[in-house]
């Protein structure tokens, strides 16, 4: 009964708010090291700017894609 | 003076984007306002997203002067007495079970986007259904197989690709030129070849599965960009949605699992060249890859599209939150700006899905060196 009540009177949201908040530190780490390792690439190699554009693009999409995870998990445990 | 037409149409076609970007506001606007009679009610903001990103009934353009504005489509519906068909239009809009339809002697209620069997008599708020303590439900209902927005939406953009690729396939016929719509289709078709499909599944066998492939970029490409144009027939988040996207990524799942050679399974069950304490405890991790990789296909489009409908809705919702018109330019340049790279984002997540089916299915039909 107890616990019922307790269940009652704490909303999930805050928690759902800091866990999308968290992943998006994360993916804020992770999309910060390739944009930075794609610079450095370019500025020792010009030459291969549209490869390393490209692979880029896509990486900061699976690290994205993570993050985005945790949105829909926050967006569920609300 | 080439550049000059060039210059104009750039900047028709920015201009477009932003009045495109502000369209939501007006359909939010109306929406708010719809209760101006009763106790002034506070803008729910999650329910209004909640409200477009989910599928419904009718196509809700928007509300003016307290009256929707929407597109019936047609529900139809498997019963106990058969099939029943009629349009949405007779809920009158109503969405908490307090419109009853009668078909066939059977009597039907809406509530929150599913149809139900009506009770006899309503309760004392004016509903027709049992609702348990969680606010659901405990009617039975019919099996819904109605033309929902997302079906409505999916058929219209099958048509659209058909058309599209009709016309550039006519093209060819004459001399092998590409003509028209072809010289936008062709580049992209070389490009699911010559980047996705022969460098992920190989030299061999790829052209089993062009086709597939391609069906996959393209339908999903579409479906995105149809969803980011806000106004009527098109901003449905289809590909925003999870039984979409598992749909997709079960076929995928079916391709991979029918073609996999001995290989790929003995790699599963029994890695080659590891001790046999790690074949042990890599058997399990490799067997439940199997079907993670699917399931992560189908989250990472679900949850991209869906959050793109989200943040551009909560950018204009910003107008609503604040009720004061000075934050409007803020957030209509700031949705403008998200909705630019989600132009961006729309193309990447259809190349990623299709170049990660490549790779699952090239993984499986690799044939290793030992």
């Amino acid at each position: 009964m107890s616990l019922l009540l307790l269940q009652e009177a704490v909303s999930y949201v805050p928690f759902a708010a800091i866990g999308a908040g968290l992943a998006a530190i994360g993916a804020g780490i992770g999309i910060g090291k390739i944009g930075g390792s794609a610079m450095e690439a370019i500025a020792r190699q010009p030459e291969m700017q549209g490869k390393i554009q490209s692979s880029a693009i896509v990486l900061i999409a699976f690290v994205e894609a993570v993050a985005l995870f945790a949105v829909v998990v926050s967006l569920i445990a609300k | 003076m080439k550049t000059t037409k060039f210059n104009i149409i750039k900047n028709l076609i920015l201009g477009l984007f932003f009045v495109l970007a502000s369209i939501p506001s007006f359909a939010i606007y109306t929406a708010s306002d719809n209760k101006d009679s009763e106790i002034e009610e506070e803008f729910n903001v999650t329910d209004m997203i909640m409200h477009h990103v989910k599928d419904a009934h009718e196509f809700h353009v928007m509300d003016w002067k307290g009256h929707a504005i929407s597109i019936p489509l047609p529900i139809i519906l498997w019963t106990e007495n058969g099939l029943v068909i009629f349009m949405s239009s007779e809920f009158h809009h109503d969405d908490l079970g307090n419109v009853v339809v009668e078909k066939n002697g059977q009597n039907f209620v809406k509530f929150h986007e599913e149809i139900y069997y009506a009770n006899d008599l309503a309760n004392e708020e004016g509903s027709y259904l049992t609702l348990n303590t969680e606010d659901h439900p405990e009617n039975s209902y019919p099996m819904d197989f109605s033309i929902t927005k997302l079906v409505f939406s999916m058929f219209f953009s099958v048509i659209l690709l058909v058309f599209i690729f009709a016309l550039s396939a006519r093209s060819y016929q004459k001399n092998g030129v590409p003509k028209g719509i072809a010289k936008f289709t062709e580049p992209l078709v070389v490009f699911i070849r010559d980047e996705v499909a022969i460098p992920n599944i190989g030299e061999k066998n790829y052209k089993k599965f062009m086709p597939f492939l391609l069906s996959l970029f393209f339908f999903i490409w579409i479906n995105n960009m149809m969803g980011l144009i806000p106004f009527f027939p098109f901003s449905a988040n289809l590909s925003g949605n999870i039984a979409f996207t598992l749909v997709l990524a079960l076929i995928t799942f079916v391709i991979t699992t029918i073609v996999a050679n001995k290989e790929y399974w003995k790699h599963i069950f029994w890695m080659p060249d590891v001790p046999v304490p790690m074949k042990l405890f890599l058997a399990p991790i490799e067997f439940m890859g199997i079907f993670i990789k699917p399931i992560s296909l189908m989250i990472r489009l679900f949850a991209n599209i869906t959050a793109g409908h989200i943040i551009v809705l909560s950018l204009i919702s910003l107008i609503f939150i604040f009720e004061s018109i000075w934050i409007a330019p803020i957030s209509i340049a700031f949705s403008f700006f998200i909705s630019i790279i989600e132009v961006l984002v729309v193309a990447i997540q259809a190349y990623i899905f299709t170049m990660l089916s490549a790779l699952y299915i090239g993984s499986a039909m690799e044939e290793h060196e030992h």
